[in-house]
């Protein structure tokens, strides 16, 4: 694991605080200049896995290996890492010159070379000619743009970036979430992003880590977390997902669900299950799809309980027609255009498709969120 | 071509830092240099804190020789009917002081949060005046207002028909120590009643309560902490006050002077060790009540709350204004009257204004000389104090290192607040003075024995005996900072100690100036602690506002506190005016 191209490696590491496990036996790694996204609830250890790289927080077990070297003893100052919080955290007192030029001054550079590398820095993120601003004579936005420039300042090896966005308007945020992108693309530097926010990660990660309740459950591209999460947590934290509890293995790829049987085509490790055993089935409800271009398989026949308008789409709630049980429910994310097209309404008799590439099979001792 | 510079930068710098590796990588400097602060804070606090009311602990369990003699003296104390007497005593003072001042300190400290009554700035100010006087200056006020031959027993020297309301005693002390208390009820009271959410008001409004029913459904319960709290340090104040009973108590004797007479007139050092441990005890019961209920306010305030801004609402406007102005005026006409009298050549018979008494010829006390020693006192505390206090919260709240011994030191930073100003008087005395202690059989000769009786020694009364409120107003300023910044420091490589200097000290500047203020005037006004430690070649100001006033010169005794208030005043301006200058300056980078 240890080439030239691997800028971090965490292996191993674990965080225990008194007797709760905040982190346990987490390992990655990251090429150099890739961008890694750290994605998890609230609470699940993700910020302080940031802070076991950044040196903020010593871990009790495992290795952090920065450039080859392991930093697991470091502190934060000899790990060569640039950090930009949520809060900002700039200086108040100095403008934003200063607060760039901050980490520069105590590396011996000299005032010509200080000022030029702080014109660089603005120019780079944007804030040409406003360096004599004090923080609170600059917006959101532009603070935390002040904060970017200041960790890269000093010319990190790594930069570790902890919610930047989360305390931004929304414009402001889908604004900077490209910028950060490209710049970090541009410098090809080795960035790491902790996130709550699934959009954020899935639009600006090469790689997602998932973590849940101190566990790493997914690294994969954004295609994969999203396409084929691992659980079922990954599956709900990330996109909406159905869940159909209780079908059951008829034998490899044919399911049944609700007195129908479906084809399966990805068995995500349900082939190794006997018949018999109860499962659960996923579908996102952008992949129900109605109307006649459907296929001939997987057909289900449905009612419309009831439809919730959302712009560019329609949710709607549907009730499987069931033999054996009822109440089984569906959701479809279906296009206006298609709803008017159709003249969907509620009440209606909708059969549905569900593609069987499109379609999860999870154990029934994954319990979902 | 920016990014192409960056980009070779980042090279050499990752190339940099493989160089690095080894074993000196792995040493961290700073946070040895923190964890050495941290046991540094630890042990002076240990020193001249723990180790003082130790002394003093074991004192009142040891005879004048020094030979054990367990709980016999304090037996014998609570035999003696005289000494028992002063205990209860106290505590009717110290009930009924906290009773009025929190009473008229709620309706003072309600007309300025809650009302749109004019002059509500010049009106704070005038409550705050007895933060500046010695409570010796209360009782001699009083003198001269209710005393045998004051403005209002002789009717204003005879226009009037006088009233004798029996100053000299119970009546007098509470009087003078509600004037002392009330300050601080309202200023703790003030922040309780703007610390409140406007949506509750505008939700029971809606709901069609009756203004009654609101103050008793919403005000009064969003207040209970800080009124609970007003409580606890009324009471503390009151309890362990010695200034004002030493003055207009007459034969009324309370704990606090009781002390004094056991350990100055009769030089029963063990008797005054054991009434300080009595009067310690309901002081620490009723400090650890505040603590837990400053708890309990910290958890149940929600950060998000729409501050609540007064509207005018004219009947309930004049009252208060009313209320304000007459309990002001009083507090106003009290300290004029000690001016006035300051300046009078002979009261109440030759009443030509003069610097007669300024003087201080023909009387004891030191006159300027302690005046002066009592500046520098000051500011060798407000100098001291604040570099000390300011360094102490910044390593209790900023640094991570040592966690169990950081909790130890802000436990011990805020045990000053239970420990009236007698106490740690006389456990310095009795622990600087020691030659040296008998541990396990092996004579250990006393190492701090040469401060006592120096100006170090006043000067490390005063800092310990102001300690607490300091060290929470820089914790306070402390906390709003974000706690990123050692972290963002230290991630650009940037020593700790750099950005204490450039970023933390001045985004807290007027935290530490207001400390360093608060050192100086209460180091100005203070008589309890420093009345033990001075000694003769270094008169203090307000000892010998005390000690004139006890040999009858009263009006020498009020010409000085007159001096102690005036610059105390001057140092409030000048505090004043810098931070004015401070917020000019920094203007941009404070408002948002």
């Amino acid at each position: 694991m240890n080439t030239s191209d691997t800028s971090l490696a965490v292996e191993k590491v674990g965080k225990k605080y008194g007797t709760f496990a905040a982190l346990s036996d987490v390992s990655f790694s990251a090429r150099r200049g890739e961008f890694l996204s750290i994605l998890g609830p609230s609470g699940c250890g993700k910020t302080t896995l940031l802070r076991l790289i950044a040196g903020l927080e010593s871990h009790s077990e495992g290795r952090v290996i920065i450039d080859g070297r392991d930093v697991s003893g470091s502190p934060v100052s000899k790990r060569n890492v640039g950090i930009v919080f949520q809060s900002y955290a700039l200086f108040p007192n100095l403008s934003a010159r200063n607060n760039i030029a901050y980490g520069l001054k105590s590396r011996g550079a000299s005032r010509e070379e200080i000022v030029a590398r702080v014109d660089e820095l603005l120019d780079l993120v944007g804030m040409r000619g406003m360096g004599r601003k004090y923080p609170a004579q600059l917006s959101g936005g532009q603070q935390q743009r002040v904060a970017l420039a200041r960790s890269l300042a000093v010319s990190p090896g790594l930069l570790l970036l902890d919610e930047p966005l989360s305390a931004l308007d929304a414009k402001v945020r889908l604004l900077l979430r490209g910028e950060i992108r490209q710049l970090q693309k541009r410098l090809g530097i080795t960035t790491v992003m902790v996130t709550h926010d699934q959009e954020e990660a899935l639009t600006m990660a090469d790689r997602i880590l998932v973590i849940e309740k101190g566990r790493l459950v997914q690294d994969g591209t954004p295609h994969d977390i999203y396409d084929r999460p691992a659980t079922p947590f990954v599956a709900s934290f990330i996109g909406a997902m159905n869940f159909i509890p209780d079908a059951v293995k008829v034998h490899d790829g044919v399911y049944g669900l609700g007195g129908h049987h479906v084809q399966v085509g990805m068995e995500n490790g349900s082939a190794a299950l006997p018949p018999g055993s109860r499962v659960t089935i996923a579908i996102r409800p952008e992949d129900v799809l109605i109307g006649r271009e459907l296929g001939s398989a997987n057909i289900v026949p449905t009612t419309v309980s009831a439809m919730e308008y959302r712009g560019a789409q329609f949710r709607l709630s549907l009730v499987v027609h069931s033999g054996e049980r009822s109440g089984l429910r569906l959701d479809a994310d279906v296009a206006a255009e298609k709803v008017r097209r159709l003249q969907i309404r509620p009440e209606m008799d909708l059969p549905v498709h569900l593609p069987f590439n499109r379609l999860r099979v999870y154990g029934a001792g994954e319990a979902h969120a | 071509m920016p990014e192409g510079g960056l980009a070779t930068e980042a090279a050499t710098a990752s190339a940099r830092a493989r160089v690095d590796d080894g074993f000196w990588a792995r040493v961290d400097g700073e946070r040895w240099i923190k964890r050495l602060l941290i046991v540094a804070l630890c042990l002076w606090l240990g020193v001249v804190l723990v180790l003082p009311v130790l002394q003093l602990l074991v004192k009142s369990l040891a005879d004048d020789q020094g030979g054990f003699v367990g709980l016999t003296h304090y037996v014998k104390y609570f035999n003696s009917p005289n000494l028992f007497v002063s205990l209860r005593n106290s505590l009717v003072v110290a009930v009924l002081t906290t009773l009025l001042s929190v009473g008229l300190g709620f309706g003072y400290a309600y007309a300025l949060a809650r009302t749109t009554i004019f002059g509500r700035g010049l009106l704070k100010g005038v409550a705050m005046m007895p933060l500046f006087a010695p409570t010796l200056l209360n009782g001699i006020a009083l003198i001269y207002l209710f005393g045998r031959k004051g403005l209002v027993t002789t009717g204003l020297f005879g226009l009037l028909p006088g009233v004798d309301i029996g100053v000299y005693g119970p009546v007098g002390i509470v009087i003078a120590e509600t004037l002392y208390a009330f300050p601080q009820a309202v200023l703790i009271l003030v922040i309780a009643l703007k610390m409140t959410d406007a949506r509750l008001y505008e939700a029971a409004q809606s709901l069609g309560a009756s203004p009654l029913r609101i103050f008793f459904t919403v005000t009064l319960p969003g207040v209970r902490f800080g009124l609970m709290s007003a409580v606890f340090v009324c009471f503390i104040l009151s309890f362990t006050d010695f200034g004002a009973p030493k003055v207009v108590g007459g034969n009324y004797s309370v704990l606090a002077t009781d002390i004094y007479k056991q350990v100055i007139g009769q030089q029963n050092f063990s008797m005054g060790a054991v009434v300080s441990v009595v009067l310690l005890i309901p002081a620490l019961l009723a400090f650890i009540a505040d603590r837990l209920v400053q708890r309990r306010q910290v958890a149940s305030f929600a950060a998000r709350s729409v501050p609540l801004i007064p509207r005018p609402n004219p009947r309930r406007d004049v009252f208060f204004a009313f209320y304000c102005w007459l309990v002001g005026g009083a507090i106003v006409i009290f300290y004029l009257t000690a001016l006035f009298a300051s300046l009078v050549k002979v009261w109440p018979y030759q009443l030509e204004l003069g610097l007669w008494h300024y003087h201080f010829s023909g009387t004891g006390g030191g006159g300027y000389s302690a005046f002066f020693n009592s500046l520098r006192m000051s500011a060798y505390s407000a100098l001291w104090g604040t570099a000390i206090t300011f360094l102490a919260a910044y390593l209790i709240e900023k640094t991570r290192q040592l966690h169990g011994l950081r909790q130890l030191a802000y436990f011990l930073s805020l045990a000053p607040l239970a420990l009236p100003g007698m106490v740690i008087g006389l456990a310095y005395i009795f622990f600087f003075n020691a030659r040296g202690w008998e541990i396990a059989g092996v004579f250990v000769a006393n190492p701090f024995n040469w401060l006592y009786s120096t100006m170090a020694i006043l000067v490390l009364c005063n800092i310990v005996h102001f300690f607490s409120v300091s060290f929470l107003t820089a914790t306070t300023a402390l906390k709003q900072m974000d706690r990123e910044f050692e972290t963002v420091s230290a991630s650009m490589g940037v020593p700790f100690t750099k950005t204490f200097v450039r970023v933390t000290v001045p985004v807290c500047l007027p935290a530490i100036l207001e400390i360093g203020m608060y050192y100086f005037v209460n180091s100005m006004a203070t008589v309890s602690a420093v009345i033990f430690l001075y000694s003769a070649d270094l008169p203090l100001a307000s000892v010998a506002v005390a000690n004139m006033d006890d040999a009858g010169d009263t009006a020498y005794a009020c010409a000085m506190s007159m001096l102690i208030v005036a610059a105390n005043i001057l140092v409030r301006l000048m505090y004043g005016a810098s931070t004015a200058g401070i917020r000019r300056r920094s203007q941009a980078w404070l408002t948002r």
